[in-house]
């Protein structure tokens, strides 16, 4: 049966008759025995070997395969009487009560049945769902009596008879799960069944059962089929026990059951007996198949145990469908613990050795590689690049064991057998973060074994992956195939990800210290010795720049020879700037503002603006702007221009570098970075103090009438709106004063530092060049904290008409509504603290809510757009070959290859343009 | 009083095509034109238009992405 593909062409639904059951089955099952005292299973019994085999060395008596190869076949049990099947219940209900009780035809008259039958026929024809139509089918032949008329002879209407034999209809009714009643005669299976065979073809069909896949009397069962051994395999225990599956012990209970029915009935025993005993292998066989219906006790286990049947093998998260259909496990995984490490480059993970002993690659033994092969064997499972199994060119499957497996091994070995090797470095891996919201929160990485136990990561994926090292734990999979490996490298590795689809820039980028390392490193006035620059270079593993002729080559384009040498004196002092250009490919031009321009003050003007001429990085600093995820302009140039290998290439070094830039002033924050002078502090309370009485007066103003509503608000809207903005105002004044002493360093020539790279305040330079915080949470921490929100508006909940007891009621100040003058350093009173706490409680909830929320409405938009396509041409189907869009995104731009969401960026391309003709001339 | 809807700023420009037209419009396209988008005969801008099932809108409108975009609708039962 190995490597046979039958291809389905179509499925049918419908219901087993028993001569169905009893064709497919191989043994009529009998003997509620399993096994024989010797250990063979019973023939006729429930392990019969006619239902297939297990066990690889027995030989299946069916279909001749060995076990695992054998999938098993049915077999059947006749049952004495016969059984509801309780899953049809409801179904047989519904049938019996739509016809008639005595002549067993539909209760519609012949117009009705003529109509049914065609809107059938067409909403088939259209394939909608049947549920409506059937719905009014069953509503219509309700004619059934609430009570019968005592005497014969009364007048009935004729709505409750049959319109074909005219006989009046009794209420029938269903007692949950299988007990079917007429009046107060409680109908027997068999009666059940009867009333369902009288039942023809064509009144079937309006009734919902199509008669050419079902026939209602098969919702009554008389033939039960045996699930294959299969199925229910039994379990030795290590005492040599044998414990059979739950579904095994059920069908044993059906069997006894069976067989006593069987037994008394032919005894003629009283009616009382049978029915007492038909009504047990109803029970049993009603938990056969659904062991938590309602209203029935469930069956246990002799432990107490209630039994798995088959119900419950499917049902829930633990079940069939969403345990084993929709959540496949998968082998060749890893996951740990992430960790830090700027010393890989982006498309590298670090690996502990624990697990690349453990995850493998399969690799096929050629004569190039088998002495390779060889000394993975010998290193065995143990010793890192070894290597766990062997599989024969037979299919066979060796573990590397000892020192004799691995000689075995060892002799054997030739091309063609497979060697499931260790992890090393330069695979491929998988590596993913969930929540996997997007195709960057899965790529291939290069794998780099590294000691300890956690996975290494470059921290300029953070990003894409969301991830941080608080304690995050990543997964990682192994590619199996070439195919598979072959395909992830050109379209899942790292560098082909650094441009996001989402906005079309980098999403890849420089965090944190990377940002503030390259800002130290580039400001003006940073200069190295020849000694130190050349030992950065060499750090960061830079190319060495040509000495020729006692002069340094920094930049020279082939085209144009000693033309285009831009040069450096030997012996002279190196800057920053001039270190980082050896980063930028030798072509590049490009200007832009840098992040730090929006500071007030930037000393000296020219770092604002940064200049790249012929890869020089003539003047500006590089922070954010430059090559922060996200926003990095020459990040995003070198990328779409230089592709993304070059933009691997310059991130990992960047990183060197910045590392370097970093320890030669080295970062430090503390209180005193948000220290400000006390003549500061005056003004800013000079300032909140001018506020508060703005607000008072607007307060006073409201209350004496003379405040003018606002358009389309009321009153108490308008004052509210006009406290809210002068409270704004008061918080961003105070907190531009507080900037104003919140400064990088060196403002102006007249500032006393004597260097420049004694930066005065490493909080500032973190928030200025957008590596970390911002301005508002420094000034947040030295002037003044401002108003806390909750659900938009200040603070109104608490006491009646008053926020606190410290308060008047209706008061309307802004200390009384949640105003916090004080800054988180000088410290908040207790009621600004309470404040503080509610607008903070406020923020936590709404992030809980909106992720929950978020998730769920990217699931339904994921399951609504997953099968649609987008062919070559740029028509978005779905599968069905809909036409969604004629053209995708009606622009035909894939984001992730756009300027920022744009086709082209013009005003960049005529900057090109300018500049390629200046160098003309 | 009756308001012509075509009037409104919100209603982009729907016009029915000829056989002439679809023909030419599908005639080399990589898909069938009944796979389409439907719209439906109950429609107001199909009712203020008179198109009838089977005939096919071209609808011009302005787009966020491509300035302007046209698209095509089957009016179906």
């Amino acid at each position: 049966m190995k490597g046979f593909i039958k291809k389905i062409e179509q499925i049918n639904f419908g219901l087993m008759s028993p001569e169905d059951i009893r064709n497919m089955s191989v043994v009529t099952v009998e003997t509620p025995d399993t096994y024989e005292d010797d250990g063979f299973p019973i023939e006729k019994g429930l392990m019969d070997p006619r239902l297939g085999v297990i066990d690889p060395s027995l030989v299946c008596r069916t279909c001749g395969f060995r076990g695992g190869d054998c999938q098993g076949h049915f077999g059947s049990i006749e049952l004495a009487r016969p059984v509801i099947h309780i899953g049809f219940g409801d179904v047989i209900h519904k049938i019996l009560r739509s016809t008639c009780n005595e002549c067993g035809r539909v209760l519609l008259n012949n117009e009705e049945i003529e109509e049914f039958t065609q809107k059938i026929h067409e909403t088939m024809d259209n394939k909608e769902s049947l549920n409506a139509v059937l719905k009014e089918v069953y509503r219509v032949a309700k004619r059934e009596l609430k009570t019968m008329p005592e005497n014969d002879d009364e007048e009935i209407d004729p709505k409750h008879c049959c319109p074909h034999c005219g006989a009046p209809q009794e209420a029938i009714h269903l007692d949950k799960p299988v007990t079917i009643r007429q009046g107060d005669y409680k109908l027997t299976a068999s009666e059940v069944r009867e009333r369902l065979e009288k039942i023809n073809d064509e009144d079937a069909f309006v009734l919902g059962v199509n008669p050419e896949v079902a026939r209602p009397e098969w919702l009554v069962l008389t033939v039960l089929p045996v699930p294959p051994v299969t199925v229910r395999p039994s379990i030795t225990l290590d005492t040599g026990e044998r414990s059979e599956d739950d579904l095994t012990h059920k069908l044993v209970d059906i069997l006894r059951i069976n067989q006593r029915l069987l037994e008394n009935m032919e005894a003629g025993a009283p009616q009382l007996i049978v029915e007492d005993l038909w009504e047990l292998l109803q029970y049993h066989v009603t938990t056969y198949f659904d062991n938590e219906a309602s209203g029935v006790p469930p069956a246990r286990h002799r432990s107490g145990r209630p039994l798995k049947t088959l119900t419950q093998r499917l049902k829930g998260k633990e079940g069939r469908f969403r345990s084993n259909l929709s959540g496949k496990r998968v082998n060749f995984s890893a996951r740990t613990v992430i960790s830090p490490d700027p010393n890989i480059s982006i498309n590298e993970v670090g690996v502990p050795e624990m697990i690349a002993k453990e995850v493998t690659v399969p690799v096929y033994v050629n004569q190039w590689n088998i002495d390779e092969m060889k000394t993975y064997i010998e290193n065995g499972p143990d010793v890192h690049p070894g290597a766990n199994y062997v599989i024969r060119r037979d299919g066979r499957k060796i573990r590397v064991r000892n020192e004799e497996t691995k000689d075995l091994i060892l002799e054997q070995l030739e091309p063609g057998f497979i060697i499931e090797r260790h992890l090393k470095d330069g695979d491929m891996v998988l590596f993913n973060r969930q929540p996997s919201l997007h195709r960057m929160s899965m790529m291939a990485h290069e794998v780099r074994v590294l000691p300890y136990k956690t996975f290494r990561l470059n921290l300029c994926v953070c990003p894409p992956y969301n991830a941080d090292f608080d304690g995050d734990e990543m997964n990682m999979h192994v590619f199996q195939t070439d195919e598979s490996r072959a395909e992830a490298k050109s379209l899942m590795r790292v560098q082909e990800h650094i441009l996001s689809p989402r906005f079309g820039g980098p999403i890849i980028g420089a965090i944190h210290d990377h940002i503030s390392g390259a800002y130290l490193l580039t400001r003006d006035g940073v200069e190295f010795t020849e000694e130190q620059a050349l030992q950065i270079i060499r750090k960061s593993h830079l190319k060495l720049p040509v000495l020729k002729s006692g002069q340094w080559i920094l930049k020279e384009d082939p085209d144009f020879g000693e033309e285009s040498y831009i040069i450096k004196e030997k012996g002279d002092m190196w800057t920053g700037k001039e270190l980082f250009s050896l980063l930028l490919p030798n072509d590049m031009n490009l200007s832009y503002s840098a992040e730090i321009s929006k500071c007030p003050v930037v000393y000296p003007e020219e770092d604002a603006k940064v200049i790249i001429k012929d890869g020089i990085l003539v003047q500006g600093v590089i922070d954010e702007s430059a090559y922060g995820s996200f926003s990095g302009k020459i990040l995003d140039k070198i990328v779409k221009e230089y592709g993304p290998g070059r933009a691997k290439e310059f991130l990992d070094r960047s990183t060197d570098l910045a590392i370097c830039g970093i320890m030669k002033t080295g970062i430090t924050t503390s209180l005193n970075d948000e220290e400000i002078p006390e003549e500061a502090q005056d003004r800013i309370n000079e300032h909140l103090d001018n506020k508060m009485a703005e607000v008072d007066k607007l307060v006073e103003s409201y209350e004496e009438g003379y405040l003018q509503a606002l358009p389309g608000r009321s009153l108490e809207e308008t004052l509210e709106m006009k406290i809210m903005q002068v409270l704004g105002e008061a918080r961003d004044m105070s907190g531009s004063i507080a900037e104003n002493y919140l400064t990088m360093g060196k403002q102006s020539d007249d500032d006393p530092y004597d260097h420049v790279m004694a930066v005065e305040n490493h909080s500032v330079v973190m928030a200025r060049t957008g590596a970390r915080a911002s301005m508002l949470n420094l000034t947040q921490i030295t002037a003044c904290v401002g108003q806390q929100a909750v659900r938009g508006g200040r603070i109104e909940r608490g006491y009646l008409n008053r926020t606190l007891p410290h308060f008047k009621k209706g008061e309307l100040g802004a200390k009384a509504k949640g105003f916090v003058h004080s800054s988180y350093k000088s410290g908040l009173d207790p009621i600004e603290f309470f404040f503080h706490a509610m607008g903070g409680r406020e923020g936590l909830v709404d992030t809980a809510i909106r992720t929950a929320q978020s998730g769920y409405m990217q699931r339904r938009l994921v399951n609504a757009l997953q099968d649609l396509q987008v062919k070559s041409t740029g028509l978005v189907t779905d599968n069905q070959g809909n036409v969604i869009q004629t053209m995708f995104g009606e622009d035909g731009v894939d984001p992730a290859k756009s300027d920022f969401g744009k086709p082209a960026n013009l005003d960049k391309l005529i900057d090109e343009i300018r500049m390629e003709s200046m160098v003309g001339k | 009083m009756k308001i012509d809807i075509q009037d409104h700023m919100l209603v982009p420009k729907h016009e029915i095509m000829t056989d002439k037209e679809i023909s030419d419009e599908f005639g080399d396209v990589d898909y069938d034109f009944k796979d389409l988008p439907k719209i439906k005969s109950g429609d107001p801008v199909v009712k203020a238009i008179g198109a009838k099932p089977g005939n096919v809108l071209r609808i011009t409108r302005e787009s966020q992405t491509a300035g302007v975009f046209v698209t095509y609708r089957i009016v179906e039962d």
